[in-house]
């Protein structure tokens, strides 16, 4: 009877012996990393053509961006089919945190000069948590440094101003396609008359098509809710083309301002007249401030 | 009586076994990794501090896993380069490790100190398994093991293609480990 107890007791422990010497197998794990899936990459540029697009410069980069815009195409011959004439700009973009982005520039186009902060709001992420859409906060002002034609009225230096403020509303829906929205109020300080309001809604529709991995087709069309007279909608059609350092933006627009005022309520060309400027913006990358995670590593 | 002595005779000496038995696995979460492919003046390097890795005493069995999103560059856009364009981390968003610390037998994990090691597996980049086989070194500090290696990689053998592969960015990357264990 002892014997047979004595029996089960070693079974038991040999059969518990077997279990514990099973080899722990690593390699059937499922290795379960867990940190967020960012969706990287929406837009190229932090500009789609003219307008902001949800991409951020990254934190501690300062982005040297020269954009040019010629004259229209219509223009014909004698001014070499709007190649005499350009306005530009001058920007520098600095990225403060990976989720703000605070920039500054000047334009030849009415001597602006301009500031803006881009602050992203939320963040695109795919599995764990997924979040489908990124949403931007943009301030933009503007400020206009010319000279009054007018003799009969001296402006104030606040009349000079103009604000633009926009919720970016962007997704990438997959490598190859992404899509934003851009509702849009511009505020003049200053109009032209007491009719004229001093706000105008207006809604961005930007789009990214990718060709290859370095080529991307860009579109970018603002319909004004509030219209100024004798003003078109913008519609750009653009190719940005990444090279190393370097982002290359080709396109062609009806407008030839740079800044929110100018390209959105204060567009003077038509599609439909072949009024077409031929545009190009060059950016630059320079790392200023290392990210924290890459400090003090010996290379 | 007898047989109640001779009962925990048994159960002492089957739990002896079993002691000597029991494996004991490493873990972390928060592994370095650094990359560097700085093929010509432009310094094209990056770290990713979320390396997910685990070993077993007892069979050396080890594995290492990577989300490439994780890596940090100094460039935003390098990184984004790295993404989109090389790595392709939204069709293949993990590099992994799986193989065995060869020479774990000579291993005390009981006593500290810094043992050379060789490990051999299989490292699947880009969705391309191939073979690697490096040396590296285990520090034991109070039974907690770090683990450091250094090894390359050719870019072309994982089926990574890209303009400047060869110029720019070397045909061979760099990649140092460096994993701090708890157990």
């Amino acid at each position: 009877m002892q014997f047979k107890q004595i029996g089960i007791v070693a079974t038991i422990l040999l059969a518990s012996l077997q279990l514990n010497a099973q080899n722990i197998d690593l390699f059937s794990e499922q290795s379960n990393n867990q940190s967020p899936d960012i969706v990287t990459g929406t837009f190229k540029s932090t500009r789609v053509v003219n307008g902001q697009s949800i991409e951020n410069v990254g934190a501690g980069v300062l982005d040297f961006r020269i954009s040019h815009r010629f004259g229209a195409i219509s223009q014909g011959g004698y001014n070499l089919f709007g190649l005499d004439q350009a306005t530009m700009r001058i920007g520098l973009d600095y990225g403060l945190f990976s989720r703000l982005t605070v920039g500054v520039g000047r334009s030849t186009y009415q001597k602006q000069y301009d500031a803006f902060l881009k602050f992203k709001i939320l963040q695109q992420q795919d599995g764990e948590r997924f979040i489908p859409i990124s949403v931007s906060y943009v301030a933009s002002s503007i400020y206009k440094s010319m000279k009054e034609a007018t003799t009969t009225y001296t402006p104030y230096a606040s009349d000079r101003f103009s604000f633009a403020h926009q919720i970016l509303i962007a997704s990438k829906l997959n490598d190859y396609i992404s899509i934003q929205l851009s509702p849009t109020l511009v505020h003049y300080n200053l109009v032209d008359s007491a009719k004229i309001p001093n706000d105008f809604k207006s809604l961005g529709i930007s789009s990214r098509f990718r060709l290859s991995k370095r080529v991307n087709l860009t579109s970018e069309y603002f319909y004004r809710f509030d219209k100024l007279a004798g003003y078109y909608d913008p519609l750009s059609l653009g190719i940005d083309i990444e090279t190393g350092g370097h982002v290359f933006q080709l396109h062609v627009s009806n407008s030839n301002g740079m800044t929110e005022r100018t390209f959105i309520n204060e567009t003077t060309g038509s599609w439909s007249k072949g009024d077409l400027c031929f545009g190009f913006n060059i950016t630059r990358a320079f790392g200023i401030r290392k990210p924290k995670e890459l400090r003090g590593i010996n290379w | 009586m007898k047989n109640i002595v001779k009962i925990f005779t048994v159960i002492i000496a089957l739990l002896g076994t079993q002691s000597l038995h029991a494996q004991k696995v490493y873990a972390t979460k928060t592994g370095q990794l650094f990359f560097n492919a700085s093929g010509g003046i432009e310094k094209i390097a990056a770290v990713n501090n979320q390396v997910d890795s685990k070993f077993v005493d007892a069979t050396g069995q080890i594995i290492f896993g990577v989300l490439i999103k994780g890596f940090k560059f100094e460039n935003q856009l390098m990184e984004d380069h790295f993404n989109e364009n090389y790595m392709e981390s939204t069709q293949f968003p993990k590099a992994d490790f799986k193989g065995y610390i060869k020479n774990i037998k000579e291993i005390d994990f009981s006593k500290d100190g810094k043992f050379p090691i060789t490990i051999e597996g299989n490292l699947t980049i880009h969705g391309v398994a191939q073979k690697v086989n490096t040396s590296g070194t285990i520090e034991i500090v109070q039974g907690k093991p770090t683990i450091m290696g250094e090894f390359s990689v050719k870019i072309k053998d994982y089926g990574i293609k890209g303009l400047y592969i060869g110029e720019k960015i070397a045909n061979e990357a760099k990649i140092k480990v460096n994993c701090k264990y708890q157990n």
